[in-house]
């Protein structure tokens, strides 16, 4: 964000960027260089536009799976969180109370959601990975309990507008990711709340003997990370006009990939929002690009998770050699 | 120089390596002999590590040549280096806690037949092994169950599992109490005696002059000169490892103690913890060095831990005349406490972190406002302790984990300066710690103390204790044995007292 001086301090921090996101940033360009030769339509604003609307909810989700991955930890239930929000605005929206009190209850139950999460895995300690392969499931099976299963419609005009609607030419879904991608990376670079996150990812024990609550953290940021997936369940919802139970089925697999992809360490400690960014764009790219070239969906399922494991050996081994 | 009735059983000539392009080795010869002890002596970031991983084929040489008994000698892997007959044990322990002793010692090497492991025969030969060290130990234990003393010893075991000519030691006493340490030298007089040749390295100077036949002093990646033990001095040794001399070891006293006729700036009163430790009572005046003396085990650690509210104790702290309850670490810190541990690496540092990220991680408070970081103020501070405390690092972007241990440890210490605490609590402080740090180190601390800061330093090096301590504290079994002003205390009484012998 900010422009580099040549000072030594700032020449080490623009190679150490450049070997965060020298791998991972080739791959990019090398999947757009690649489907910009086998499709003339590829390389053009409006379908990077396109790409980044298809990519919101996934980037969204990721945004929020970064600060538990740089925990050290991991949500398996942004899915199912995001099917519940998505039903849970439907629902208000049906009573009639409007369009800002049904965000508002929206978001308050993503946050409420992850805070379940993260009370299970800080107070109880169990670990992460098996609260939310149970809450998964629990809030799955909740999002059916309104409508027995069935979809709800949603007509009303603002909250479909979001999913629909542009703002200044540019797609409102589109201003949400990239307010969010700001919103999140100053509170991760620029905060001590990020910079507390970073210490407790990095070595838990230091981060305690050095003062940080790392259990208030870890309550916090799994509660971003309800906020976010309600975030998503608020744009995926109103870009069906409905809110669907299998909303974000298996969407978890997709999140952690983009994190995993732009550099994030499943052992906690190393990681960017600009990263995430990076490797949701990557797994928009690949879809996007498949899909213009009508590749058959069976066969753009192996090439992505080729795809994510080649970027990841690329990246990994570039990190290895440096270091 | 050495005698040659005998061809030495190792010898590097001229040996180099280069990272890139960062030499960590220039130019390195060395004899080994049988059945005698060679130490290499340097400070931290000399090259003794690159050395070690180059004889044990972690590292490929960048220019020279080697010879084992005679052939030439230049590992590929770590397992050929063991086949050709080197042993070699590691300072950083690599360990599988989950699994038993006997499992760790014969790790990639269980007896067993088409993959299918005889837990008979292992138990059994792990025993042999164990018993004929001398280790007490059982090996049905799991290590993650075991003391950090007694994984170092399980560590040495493995290292000695197979039979080997040259066997490596690297600061294996840096994790052992004094009788544990004991244990090791018979084995290491036992190895000798079979012929073995011995490669020890030590920053424990007491320990090198003991142990050691041959020593060879390492400086900057270069070697400097081997000196048989007899014709050498402690002072002449560190000389020729820091390139200068050293008057003492301990810096003077900066300021004279004041007696304080008034209340101590920080007072234990029946500090308990059930099976830990027991009716504690201590106080530290302000610019004081209480000294905290005892036997791994005697609970000096833990204390440090209740003071600091990490663990929950029954007894009353006071801080300037006040009751205090500390909860936790925050609590503890926002008082005025600091408090180095005892092992950097997991309760001190983030490896992965700047040098920066770590010098203010204690004190975010003080580099933020309404928890936006400033980021001009964090480097400004982080680069005036850095400064302060004489870290040795390319910049303060590096992370720390690159750093040589000294310099780690200097950063711990400049982590807790930046809290500005009004008492600092330090345990072994110098573990692990190269003599020209070591030296800083204590230099600070004295002025720590001269600026009135209440300090209460844990070691369980005598010598150390004795030289920085205005009065020390002796534990032994959880329970406060004695207080001695300094100029009553000999190596000796100390002693007496830790162990109990004291009637």
């Amino acid at each position: 964000m900010n422009m580099p001086t040549f000072s030594p301090a700032n020449q080490q921090r623009l190679k150490s960027t450049l070997r965060q996101y020298g791998g991972i940033f080739l791959s990019l360009i090398a999947l757009c260089v690649f489907f910009s030769l086998t499709n003339e339509r590829f390389l053009s604003l409006a379908n990077f536009m396109n790409i980044l609307q298809q990519v919101a909810v996934i980037a969204v989700l990721a945004f929020g799976m970064t600060w538990v991955i740089l925990l050290g930890d991991i949500d398996l239930s942004v899915g199912s969180m995001l099917a519940v929000a998505g039903m849970v605005g439907a629902q208000i929206i049906g009573l009639g109370w409007g369009f800002v009190p049904a965000v508002a209850i929206t978001l308050l139950a993503g946050a409420l959601m992850g805070l379940i999460n993260g009370l299970l895995t800080a107070k109880l300690m169990l670990p992460a990975f098996i609260v939310t392969v149970a809450t998964m499931s629990i809030y799955r099976g909740m999002v059916s309990l309104p409508t027995n299963g069935a979809p709800a419609m949603l007509t009303d005009p603002t909250w479909t507008a979001i999913g629909t609607g542009s703002v200044a030419g540019v797609p409102i879904i589109i201003w949400i990711v990239v307010g969010l991608f700001i919103l999140n990376h100053l509170l991760l670079a620029h905060t001590t709340f990020g910079r507390r996150t970073y210490l407790t990812g990095g070595n838990r024990e230091a981060a305690i003997y050095s003062g940080i609550k790392v259990d208030r953290l870890k309550i916090s940021i799994f509660t971003i990370s309800g906020l976010m997936a309600a975030v998503a369940g608020i744009m995926m919802s109103s870009r069906l006009y409905s809110a669907q139970t299998n909303a974000g089925m298996s969407y978890e697999l997709d999140a952690i990939a983009a994190a995993v992809l732009g550099g994030t360490s499943l052992a906690g400690g190393v990681g960017t929002m600009v990263g995430t960014l990076i490797g949701a764009l990557i797994i928009g790219a690949l879809n996007n690009g498949m899909n213009m070239l009508s590749v058959p969906y069976f066969y753009q399922l192996i090439v992505k998770g080729l795809v994510i494991l080649v970027a990841v050996w690329l990246d990994v081994r570039a990190k290895r050699q440096k270091g | 120089m050495s005698s040659t009735q005998q061809f030495p059983v190792l010898r590097l000539r001229q040996v180099a390596k280069h990272f890139g392009p960062v030499t960590a080795l220039k130019c390195m010869d060395l004899q080994v002999e049988r059945g005698r002890v060679h130490t290499l002596l340097g400070e931290n970031g000399a090259g003794k590590s690159t050395l070690m991983k180059i004889l044990a084929g972690v590292h490929p040489l960048s220019a020279g040549e080697m010879w084992l008994r005679g052939e030439p000698y230049s590992p590929a892997t770590p397992q050929e280096a063991a086949r050709r007959g080197l042993a070699i044990v590691f300072q950083e322990l690599s360990l599988c806690n989950n699994l038993s002793v006997a499992e760790n010692i014969l790790a990639t090497r269980e007896p067993s037949r088409l993959g299918w492991i005889s837990d008979a025969k292992l138990i059994a030969k792990a025993k042999a092994l164990v018993d004929d060290l001398g280790l007490p130990i059982n090996v049905h234990a799991k290590v993650g169950d075991l003391s950090m003393a007694q994984r170092q010893l399980v560590e040495i075991a493995k290292g000695l599992s197979h039979d080997a000519d040259v066997v490596i030691l690297d600061e294996p006493t840096s994790s052992l109490s004094d009788s544990e340490a004991e244990i090791l030298f018979r084995i290491i007089g036992r190895l000798t005696e079979r012929g073995k040749a011995v490669i020890y390295i030590s920053h424990r100077m007491e320990e090198v002059m003991r142990l050691s036949d041959d020593i060879t002093v390492i400086r900057d990646g270069e070697y400097v000169t081997t000196l048989k033990r007899d014709e050498t001095t402690v002072a002449e040794l560190i000389s020729l490892m820091v390139g200068r001399s050293m008057e003492s070891m301990f810096p003077p006293r900066l300021a004279e103690q004041q007696e304080s006729a008034t209340t101590p700036l920080f007072s234990v009163e029946g500090l308990t913890r059930p099976g830990e430790f027991s009716d504690i009572s201590f106080d530290v005046g302000a610019g004081e060095i209480l000294g905290f003396f005892g036997l791994i085990g005697s609970g000096r650690s833990e204390i440090m831990n209740a003071l600091f509210g990490m663990r929950s104790a029954a007894g009353q702290i006071r801080l300037a005349g006040e009751i205090v309850k500390l909860s936790d670490a925050t609590d503890a810190i926002k008082k005025g406490l600091g408090f180095v541990t005892e092992n950097r690496k997991e309760q001190g540092l983030v490896l992965n972190q700047t040098v920066r990220a770590n010098i203010t991680m204690a004190s975010l408070s003080t580099i933020s406002a309404g928890g936006l970081l400033q980021s001009a103020k964090e480097r400004r501070q982080a680069s005036d302790e850095a400064k302060r405390l004489g870290v040795r690092t390319h910049s303060i972007e590096t992370p720390v984990g690159t750093l040589s241990g000294g310099n780690q440890q200097k950063v711990v210490l400049a982590k807790w300066l930046a809290t500005r605490p009004r008492v600092l609590m330090l345990d072994e402080p110098t573990r692990g710690v190269d003599v020209g740090a070591k030296f800083e180190i204590y230099r600070l601390i004295r002025q720590l103390a001269a600026e009135g800061t209440a300090i209460i330093m844990v070691s369980s090096e005598l010598p150390e204790i004795l030289g920085m301590a205005d009065r020390i504290a002796i534990m032994a079994e959880g329970q406060l044995a004695a207080i001695l002003p300094v100029a009553e205390s000999t190596p000796e009484r100390v002693m007496a007292h830790a162990t109990g012998q004291h009637a």
